[in-house]
């Protein structure tokens, strides 16, 4: 079992017929992702990587069936990409995308309000149930199939935990990367939820970074609901004042958003933290340990 | 993006944000002919740099006389002005905002910024004008009343005049004071600002409202869409090295530590960061090569690292999803061969064609100390460092 995607997700591609596009649907393709459909402008009825395309995302879904939608859209418009899958009904869209102005991602949420589609991202990696879906830009062959659930702001430092998880034998159940932008569609405890309720979900690792307060919350989330442990790791914590370190949300200002702030309220929440991302790994196995749990997760 | 107060100023004035009358002047002499040209017996000379806290720095001066106006942008022009926010070298004042004097009544803030929590665009105002907001804000948040903007319409009237009403303004102004927010929050939509800020927002002896000052940042990632906005950029007022890896395509900030970063991601590179700091050495820079750098990028970054002086060891730390190892270690070589690295090298790579990355820097013949995982790779790159020093 998993979250959000399994081996039964039928994915479509927007801006499948762009280098980036291209790219990444092949790999998802090899990873075993059933891809059913290419959604590009003017490419309709065409064939690319075996997948027939189409020039709507509407015409894609009563075509295929799909349901999930992955955009590689460039930023001026995937804002339009997302609104244009949630009107055909796709219920989860994944917005690797990096670079979206803040304005039109908040125009973007206003419209998801009456909407039952799930946004991922965007400037994410995307999301991954080992083994079985593979729906954005993460190498697939770092992950393992297991029972840890992975949660994070950021990309390459997803890599690097789920990494040290398989080293140590910790295999993860699913892997969702939310984003590092200031205004985004799912959040830490929306994942948390769904992890939390997943029977074949053991522990979740959560990584965050400075700006906003969404791991504070987070923390508060996991002290009065999780009963599953919890390791994380904030990034940042040398990050001056004021500087937006690289993702457009990781920027401490006005005093808050601060790595020393989320890093004490998760402590206080009972997340095993690890101090540097060279110990995410190492502080997921000793919150297992704890609970009594390790050689399950491990198995 | 930051512009300047008077630029900002113009963008109120076009807004409809009432704004002083003001001259920008260049040199002393011109500062005098402002003086003349406003009329009134008391004017500002304020001088024109992007960091905040100018007053604090004498950086802002009343003045009474053309000669007095004279003096003071003497005083400030090609001089570098140390606010607590410029850092100690201060930045060199190129022009002063000549403007006309306000009979102030009280001072008020107002800002707009993205609150994160619910998504929007948030108005603030609060009593407490020409004070550290944020210093209000941490000792009596109750002094700060906020309203959300609507994305799409903007300030709807009920807010704006909840605000004024709130703020206490006599009766005679407060449709003054709500058109004032509304328009700040029509301007804020329409030119993507990521900050707007008026501090001090103040009522004057005739009731009306004036922006004294004007801050506004903008969102880089809607620039694309703003050419007007671009145009109001003044590159002067930015660090070199990080103007320059824009252009290059990547992200760096400058720190004042003495290990040099290269980092694929932003989260990695802020860990990277972290760990070195934790294995007692301090970052010189924040440097993310993006996830799909070419050799160009990467000797691109390696010649901004090392036009830092205070460097004297580089950390490379590769995880490659997208980023192919194999990629990073071409530019290394390509990088080693039109820029001296004089200073030692550690380089930790992991992921895609790690290997074949790792070969070709073995085979390379250049001087590089490899690292096994990240803690292995500060430990070291503190001790090259120390030794260096």
């Amino acid at each position: 079992m998993s979250i959000l995607v399994d081996k039964d997700t039928r994915v479509l591609t927007q801006g499948m017929t762009g280098k980036t596009g291209m790219f990444h649907t092949r790999q998802a393709i090899e990873y075993g992702t059933k891809v059913v459909a290419g959604v590009t402008p003017n490419k309709g009825g065409g064939t690319e990587l075996g997948v027939p395309l189409f020039d709507t995302v509407a015409e894609a879904v009563s075509e295929t069936g799909a349901n999930a939608s992955v955009i590689y859209v460039p930023p001026p418009f995937a804002a339009d990409a997302i609104l244009e899958a949630a009107g055909a009904g796709v219920p989860l869209v994944v917005c690797i995308t990096e670079g979206i102005p803040v304005v039109d991602m908040m125009r973007v949420m206003r419209e998801l309000e009456r909407s039952d589609t799930r946004l991922v991202g965007p400037n994410c990696p995307g999301v991954i149930t080992p083994g079985e879906c593979k729906i954005g830009i993460m190498p697939g062959y770092i992950h393992r199939h297991g029972k840890v659930g992975v949660l994070s702001r950021s990309g390459t430092l997803t890599y690097e935990a789920v990494w040290q998880l398989t080293t140590l034998g910790l295999g993860q159940s699913t892997c969702v990367g939310i984003g590092g932008d200031p205004v985004a569609g799912t959040d830490f405890i929306d994942v948390l939820a769904l992890f939390q309720a997943d029977p074949d979900t053991d522990a979740v690792v959560m990584i965050g970074e400075i700006g906003g307060t969404a791991e504070e919350q987070a923390a508060e989330y996991i002290r009065d609901h999780m009963t599953k442990p919890v390791a994380g790791f904030i990034a940042g914590i040398t990050a001056p004042p004021g500087k937006r370190m690289g993702h457009a949300g990781a920027i401490i200002s006005g005093g808050s958003g601060t790595a020393q702030d989320k890093i004490a309220a998760l402590v206080e929440a009972g997340v095993t933290m690890a101090e540097t991302p060279a110990g995410i790994g190492a502080a997921m196995a000793e919150a297992l340990q704890e609970a009594g749990m390790m050689a399950r997760a491990s198995e | 993006m930051k512009i300047h107060e008077y630029q900002a100023k113009e963008l109120f004035r076009q807004a409809g944000v009432p704004v002083p009358r003001g001259v920008l002047a260049v040199t002393p002499d011109e500062a005098a002919a402002a003086y003349a040209e406003l009329g009134g017996e008391l004017a500002v000379v304020k001088a024109q740099i992007h960091a905040g806290g100018r007053g604090k720095g004498g950086g802002v001066k009343l003045v009474r006389s053309a000669d007095e106006a004279r003096e003071a942008a003497a005083a400030m022009i090609g001089a570098p002005l140390i606010t607590p926010q410029t850092g100690p070298e201060g930045q060199v004042v190129k022009r002063v905002l000549v403007e006309a004097g306000t009979d102030i009544a009280h001072e008020y803030y107002a800002g707009i910024t993205v609150d994160r929590a619910c998504g929007r665009p948030t108005l603030m105002v609060s009593t407490e004008g020409g004070m550290d907001i944020e210093k209000v804000a941490a000792e009596t948040p109750e002094k700060i009343l906020t309203e959300a903007l609507d994305p799409e319409i903007g300030l709807r009237s009920y807010q704006a005049r909840r605000l004024a009403y709130s703020l206490g303004l006599p009766g005679g102004s407060i449709r003054a004071a709500a058109g004032v927010m509304q328009a700040m929050g029509r301007l804020f939509l329409a030119t993507d600002a990521s900050l707007m800020e008026i501090n001090p927002l103040v009522l004057d002896n005739a009731g009306e409202i004036i922006a004294l000052d004007a801050k506004m940042n903008f969102d880089d990632n809607a620039l694309f869409r703003h050419p007007e906005i671009v145009e109001l950029r003044d590159r002067d007022e930015e660090d070199a090295r990080e103007a320059e890896a824009e252009e290059a395509g990547l992200n760096y900030i400058a720190l004042d530590g003495s290990i040099g970063c290269m980092v694929n991601g932003a989260g990695l590179a802020m860990g990277t960061m972290d760990t070195i700091q934790l294995a007692g050495g301090k970052p010189a820079n924040f440097l993310d090569v993006g996830g799909g750098a070419t050799a160009e990028q990467v000797t691109a970054a390696f010649k901004i690292i090392l036009s830092d002086p205070h460097v004297e060891a580089i950390l490379v730390n590769i995880f490659g999803g997208i980023m192919k190892c194999d990629v990073i270690a071409e530019g290394i070589l390509a990088a080693a061969k039109e820029v001296d690295i004089s200073v030692p090298l550690v380089v930790r790579l992991e992921g895609t064609n790690v290997e074949r990355g790792r070969d070709l820097l073995e085979g390379s013949g250049i001087d590089i100390i490899t690292a096994s995982d990240l803690a292995d790779a500060a430990a070291k790159a503190v001790e090259a460092a120390g030794a260096e020093a």
